[in-house]
């Protein structure tokens, strides 16, 4: 049954047990929020949402409160405005003053909300505070001076992760968050997904940044600057340059970073297709050979290091091979490297990825070869819009340009790996051709596709029939693993994804993204797939080419030395 | 894992994260304090992130994470001490041992602790080292006091 609240003098009607805030917004009325997260269970902590309630004469949280019939609310009244003004210059009254200098200058909520209200001036004066910035992790870092204490970091590290490596510790004006033993973030558990960052309304959480290393090879000329980038990247940074979300602008991201000076431009999704010749012969194999099944992929930076610290007894069953990103990172090294007669020495690796802990995997030690790094800097999809803008390229004027070969010819099989769901179908269209010498009549898996956290199916490959499980969300992918550990063999293929989504939700997209902006770009990924022909990786006339010339066979002796890797228990801070 | 708690966690066998505290407060009962190990076992125990459990034990005043120094200094700041001047000789006592409260000096020797009123405001401000109170005391008397109390050691 639905009741009706009154708003600011006019009717709207809710559905029985809904927040006052969703009725709001629905009825196209804004209120601030900082502690929020849509999609979570309210914490009312904050207090920014308040509203005036005037039967019970008092202000509300809008977060927390459920509506009820006959519920008389004002939004923006004197008294409401006035509160949520204190609050900002409460929480800006221990803040450094530096926005000027600050990462999220622009586009930091607390700075937002400071202009949305009206602080002009400097009237509570507080202790700063003064706590050290810890630098400890190669993907993240913490300062926790501009740490507000809204928690929503801590909720998104427990509750979409599973994995809680930070948390509120000591209370009153001393409260900070921070990591068991207040150590530093890299003995933590902390799986470098960068989601905390992604909630974050300051810089108290922002990534390493690489760009200084990445403008010195620029500028010298005895280095080969090459470029690859992730396949969620093309589809996430349109509306940052001020065109329509979600559309697909590669071409135009060629031209760009050849503009900055990188001399080749590669496509990690060649590198994806590449991924799935290894995956799904591994994949058949496992099958036949009955053993450590079910196969759970390997692509995912942050699943892999939760499964060291959390799931070591699953290490069997994660796809020896190494992620796309590594892949394309060794063969640019190696045979790229030959074919345009480089040493690898001279040649400086940059990636772009939606991802922060890619950073960290780039710098794991089985990603070296004779301790040379196969990638040696990693931009985040932030970090390359902001370098673009440093460069002084302007999108808008630009033509497109393809990528180059051999590692720039992608099928839309390895585009889709940048959304949840996306390797599972690719991997079961090769390994449909793998085994039975026919190609799938329908590619589309629709069970697999979209937003959800936990998505099976079941498949008939010739004889054989395999179910097939992708998860996002690595809370999501713990209670399936639970269920694995506990005896359930129904599942031989699992795709795990940390990020909400996939890859094009990943830790190191724009922030202030919503679940709209995440929709649009996995809509945009397999309209990809719906308009172009090569659908299947081994197809990729560049895959075919490589293993020719220099690889042999998939799982052959030549793809275990580049393309295949290990994984260790690592022990941590739990 | 410390023995001690190990004894503790198996009275607590089927406990879930209600019975943290409780958990927390016994083993300090024995071990005088909370490390690091200690921590970590408990949250293994409960089924709770370490960063969990550290954000709790550190919430509550009443929990340590040093052991106590063989000469265990409470400084009363309740009312009538803070009145005579206890800032002062908490200040004194920090400078003197080089240590902040709820620390241990490095030889072990003496650990700092704040305490509300321990109820003999006639004495004000007053110190109890191990169950002896010190009274009325000064910035020179105090140095007086810790320092026969490092004799006492050295005897």
């Amino acid at each position: 049954m639905n009741i009706t609240i009154d708003v600011n003098g006019t009717k709207m009607e809710a559905k029985k047990g809904e927040t006052v805030l969703n009725v709001l917004n629905d009825n196209g009325i804004q209120v601030p929020t900082l502690c929020h997260i849509k999609s979570m269970f309210p914490t009312g902590s904050c207090r920014m949402c308040v509203v005036e309630d005037i039967i019970s004469d008092k202000l509300i949280t809008s977060c927390s409160a459920v509506a009820e019939d006959g519920m008389k609310i004002l939004t923006h009244s004197p008294r409401v405005t006035e509160a949520r003004k204190v609050i900002v210059e409460l929480l800006l009254s221990n803040h450094p003053d530096d926005c000027l200098y600050c990462v999220r200058n622009g586009n930091c909520e607390l700075q937002g909300l400071a202009e949305e209200l009206c602080v002009t001036e400097r009237r509570i004066q507080g202790r700063k505070n003064k706590l050290p910035i810890d630098n400890s992790s190669v993907s993240i870092m913490r300062d926790p001076e501009k740490c507000i204490l809204c928690g929503r970091c801590v909720r998104v590290c427990e509750e979409v992760m599973g994995v809680a490596c930070i948390d509120f510790s000591k209370r009153g004006s001393r409260t900070v968050v921070s990591t068991a033993f207040d150590k530093g973030m890299n003995t933590s558990s902390c799986v470098n997904c960068g989601q905390c960052i992604m909630v974050c309304p300051t810089g108290a959480l922002t990534e390493q940044n690489h760009f200084t290393g990445i403008r010195e090879a620029l500028t010298d000329p005895s280095k080969t600057v090459v470029v690859q980038y992730a396949p969620a990247i093309s589809v996430s940074i349109a509306e940052e340059f001020g065109m329509e979300p979600g559309i697909d602008i590669a071409g135009i991201m060629n031209a760009a970073l050849r503009k900055i000076g990188f001399d080749y431009v590669f496509d990690t999704s060649f590198a994806a297709d590449l991924t799935i010749m290894e995956e799904s012969n591994e994949l058949i194999k496992r099958i036949n050979e009955n053993r450590n099944l079910p196969l759970i992929t390997s692509c995912c930076p942050a699943w892999v290091k939760y499964a060291e610290e959390f799931v070591p007894e699953l290490l069997p069953n994660i796809s020896t091979c190494k992620s796309p990103q590594q892949m394309a990172g060794a063969i640019i090294k190696s045979y790229f490297a030959k074919q345009k007669n480089i040493s690898k020495e001279d040649i400086y690796s940059v990636s772009i990825m939606p991802c922060t802990a890619k950073k960290f995997e780039a710098q794991r030690e089985e990603m070296t070869n004779k301790g040379i790094s196969d990638v040696d800097a990693v931009l985040t999809t932030r970090e390359f819009v902001k370098f673009v803008k440093l460069f002084g390229i302007n999108m808008h004027e630009i033509e497109s340009e393809t990528a180059d070969s051999p590692l720039g010819i992608r099928t839309t099989a390895g585009k889709i790996f940048g959304a949840s769901g996306g390797v599972a179908e690719a991997a079961i269209r090769t390994a449909y051709y793998m085994l039975t010498g026919d190609e799938l009549v329908q590619f589309k898996i629709p069970e697999l596709r979209g937003f959800k956290g936990q998505k099976e199916t079941r498949l008939k490959i010739g004889d054989l029939e395999i179910g097939v499980a992708v998860v996002n969300g690595l809370a999501n992918a713990k209670k399936l693993l639970d269920e694995i550990k506990a005896g359930r063999d129904d599942i031989h293929f699992i795709e795990i994804m940390a990020c909400p989504g996939g890859c094009v939700g990943g830790g190191g997209q724009p922030v202030n993204m919503d679940e709209k902006a995440v929709k649009e770009r996995i809509k945009s990924l397999y309209r990809i797939d719906d308009t172009e022909s090569i659908k299947v990786s081994h197809k990729n006339p560049d895959v075919i080419i490589l293993y020719n010339e220099f690889l042999g066979k998939p799982l052959g002796k030549k793809s275990h030395e580049l393309l295949h890797t290990g994984f260790k228990k690592r022990e941590v801070i739990i | 894992m410390n023995d001690t708690t190990e004894q503790i966690l198996v009275k607590y066998k089927n406990a879930d994260r209600d019975s943290l505290i409780p958990i927390l407060q016994e083993i300090q009962e024995v071990e005088g304090w909370l490390s690091e190990k200690m921590l970590t076992s408990v949250g293994r125990h409960l089924d709770m992130p370490v960063s969990k459990v550290y954000g709790v034990a550190t919430f509550y005043n009443q929990f340590r994470f040093q052991p106590k120094g063989r000469f265990h200094i409470q400084v009363c700041r309740g009312t009538a001490c803070h009145v005579l001047g206890s800032a002062t000789v908490l200040e004194e006592i920090k400078k003197h041992l080089k240590i902040d409260v709820d620390e241990t000096t490095k030889d072990g020797l003496f650990s700092l602790e704040i305490v509300a009123c321990i109820g003999t405001c006639g004495l004000a401000p007053v110190i109890n080292i191990n169950g002896n109170f010190h009274a009325r005391v000064t910035t020179d008397s105090l140095r007086d006091i810790i320092e026969s109390y490092r004799v006492q050691n050295n005897n």
